[in-house]
């Protein structure tokens, strides 16, 4: 049984824990001074390529990130984590702001390919978009099978045997390797990066790439026409008669 | 206090909120604000800082209240700090220390606070212990004890103070009369951190002449036959560690475990508060932070004469009082933090002027923060009373306050 080499996805997104504001000119949210980390997803996906390395599962660790500079911060994180290197993909400004999982995927397609990659593990979706496609999006380009919300991840010669979360419960399928893995949230506990590992992940090497290294195109083919805060809460109405509620239903055009 | 009487049902429901607010909720609301805890750190010292907030945010910040109220000592939790590398942060790498410098642990120990001053304070502590092995030690106790020292496996007691002797330390008279290949210790230690639960005491003890010169630092195990501890003192803080007296009784203590030379033990002790000093002073940081968290977080939910506590400009203008209190410390704190990693000639006094300023500074800040939250402020299910009460005795330890302006004004009227 070979070791594998694994890919992990990370995305710099606005900490969870921020309260969100609409930018004045409401195309977008206020980025600009606010915390962001990464995305949690993603760390637990991290957590997980790392117990495999612990496992003697995977050989090597290879943490990327496409967009702005800061998103480096981000893969500083996954290496003190224990990532063995680093690929960030810059992606500047307003391309940035236009990134969408089709380009990432093509991106992550292509770095799987040129790393020899056996093993995608992504984040199942990102807490700013929450679009919930890259994994799928990889999968389908590279034609590699797909495990998507795994939750448990179990070594089967050759082969992973993956615990879904499903809508209807839980679900266990087979999935040939090389594959694509998206992480839910009970996968597992992200650890804490021990302090000498922060200070080992500033000397690991972190690949600087453009999108046309890889021959993509990360050109905008979608518009923000308007972004707004969800409608204020309004207050309730307490009835005294099931009559009343009734009325209330059908002057609102509810029934 | 007649008017608060039993807590009024919508009292219960502000302090279920007022909980959720706080404990579980301490968010770093204050990021990219003025008082930015990251603001001008690397974005190495910017990671070591997140992972020690997540850590106290995880792992103490939940259990400060219990430990306090039932006094006790979270060793498990220290053994994970331990682990993290928080045991032995300025030691050297070489017998396993984590090799940072003097301000990375200040944004540590500020860092870890947040969650719990008093735990945070004696882990300070521990790490002036291990650093004062690791510079003055000989090989055999450095291999011997930083390890175990840095992963918080064993932890460790700073005896300087007696009952005749605190801030006239040099006055001391614990003595330790050599016997053979040993040292026979006599004499009592007073209000020493951890003392009966830790596994090794630095004693400073008179070996030579009275004065400065005659004294030196021994390393005494526990369990060292004539070593024996008074009742475990009740204090009105710091109570997530105990304190008791530490009673010599003709101990025999091997001379291997004397730390550095005979005589040395004076400036070894000092040169280990200098560096406490900075730690502590960054314990005083972190709990004003974390007050003033609680106090924004207070002011946007709290409600009088029909509008949120935020829109009195009152309060407004003494918040910013406090946001300016605690820059202008922290900021005297991390310079004196580099003046003394980098061996600066003025570091004393520099290391000592941040430890006043910042910790009476920063106990007015959580003295403040109680009183913006009014008669709750005074309830212990609210953390500030907490921060308010470990941090009061900042001005008083590691050497009082008055004696900080001794060095201070020292300095200043040198001849030069």
């Amino acid at each position: 049984m070979s070791a594998y080499r694994v890919l992990v996805g990370c995305k710099r997104v606005i900490d969870y824990a921020v309260k969100i504001r609409v930018k004045p000119d409401k195309l977008g949210v206020v980025t600009d001074g606010v915390k962001h980390s990464m995305n949690p997803f993603d760390e637990i996906a991290i957590e997980e390529a790392i117990r495999l390395k612990e496992k003697k599962l995977a050989s090597e660790v290879v943490a990327f990130s496409c967009g702005p500079t800061a998103s480096q911060e981000t893969l500083r994180t996954a290496m003190a984590m224990g990532a063995d290197r680093a690929i960030h993909v810059e992606i500047d400004g307003k391309e940035a702001e236009t990134l969408q999982p089709i380009h990432v995927a093509k991106l992550l397609s292509k770095v799987a390919q040129e790393e020899k990659i056996d093993i995608i593990m992504l984040g199942k979706q990102a807490i700013d978009d929450d679009c919930n496609q890259t994994a799928q999006m990889t999968a389908s380009l590279l034609n590699w099978p797909q495990a998507t919300f795994a939750s448990k991840i179990e070594n089967d010669n050759g082969s992973f045997k993956v615990t879904r979360e499903i809508d209807g419960g839980l679900e266990t399928i087979k999935v040939k390797l090389p594959a694509v893995i998206s992480a839910d949230l009970r996968l597992n506990e992200p650890r804490y990066a021990t302090l000498p590992n922060i200070m080992k992940a500033k000397k690991k090497p972190l690949a600087k790439k453009k999108p046309s290294d890889y021959g993509v195109e990360v050109k905008a083919h979608q518009q923000v026409l308007k972004v707004e805060d969800p409608p204020v809460r309004q207050a309730g109405q307490k009835l005294e008669t099931v009559e009343d509620l009734v009325v209330k239903l059908k002057d609102g055009g509810f029934v | 206090m007649a008017s608060l009487g039993r807590p009024c049902s919508w009292a219960k429901c502000m302090l279920r909120r007022q909980r959720a607010l706080s404990l579980r909720n301490i968010r770093q609301i204050f990021s990219g604000s003025c008082i930015d805890a990251s603001d001008g750190l690397s974005d190495e010292q910017k990671h070591i800082q997140q992972m020690a907030r997540d850590f106290a945010k995880n792992e103490m910040a939940p259990f400060m209240k219990d430990w306090d109220q039932e006094e006790h000592f979270p060793r498990d939790v220290m053994k994970k700090a331990g682990e993290l590398g928080f045991g032995a942060v300025y030691c050297q790498e070489a017998y396993g220390g984590t090799g940072l410098t003097r301000l990375d642990a200040s944004v540590i120990f500020e860092a870890l606070s947040t969650g719990c001053v008093s735990t945070t304070a004696y882990i300070s502590i521990h790490n002036m212990c291990a650093w004062m092995i690791d510079e003055f030690g000989s090989e055999t106790l450095k291999e011997t004890w930083i390890p175990q020292l840095a992963t918080m496996d064993m932890c460790a007691s700073y005896c300087l103070t007696e009952p005749g002797s605190g801030s006239d330390a040099a006055s001391l008279i614990t003595s330790a009369k050599k016997d053979g290949d040993n040292y026979v210790l006599n004499g009592e230690k007073v209000f020493i951190s951890g003392a009966g639960v830790t596994d090794v005491y630095l004693v400073m003890c008179r070996t030579g002449t009275e004065g400065a010169k005659g004294i030196s630092c021994i390393l005494v195990e526990k369990d060292t036959p004539g070593l024996s501890f008074g009742k475990k003192e009740k204090k009105v803080g710091w109570n997530s560690h105990p304190i008791r007296a530490v009673i010599f009784e003709d101990c025999k203590v091997p001379i291997a475990n004397r730390i550095g030379g005979e005589g040395d033990g004076f400036t070894i002790a000092m040169r280990g508060l200098n560096g406490g000093r900075i730690n502590v002073a960054s314990c005083s940081l972190g709990g004003a932070h974390a007050s003033m968290e609680q106090v924004r977080d207070y002011f946007k939910v709290r409600k009088q004469f029909g509008q949120t506590l935020e829109n009195y400009q009152y309060l407004q203008f003494k918040f910013a009082d406090m946001a300016a209190g605690l820059i202008a410390s922290r900021l005297m704190v991390r310079n004196a933090a580099i003046a003394l990693q980098n061996k600066a000639p003025n570091a004393v006094p520099l290391c000592s002027m941040a430890k006043l300023f910042a910790t009476d500074e920063c106990f007015k800040i959580c003295n403040q923060a109680l009183q913006m939250f009014g008669g709750y402020g005074y309830l212990k299910e609210y953390p500030v009373q907490q921060y308010f009460r470990d941090s009061r005795v900042h001005s008083i330890l590691e050497g009082t306050n008055e004696m900080m302006r001794l060095l201070v004004s020292r300095d200043l009227l040198k001849d030069r």
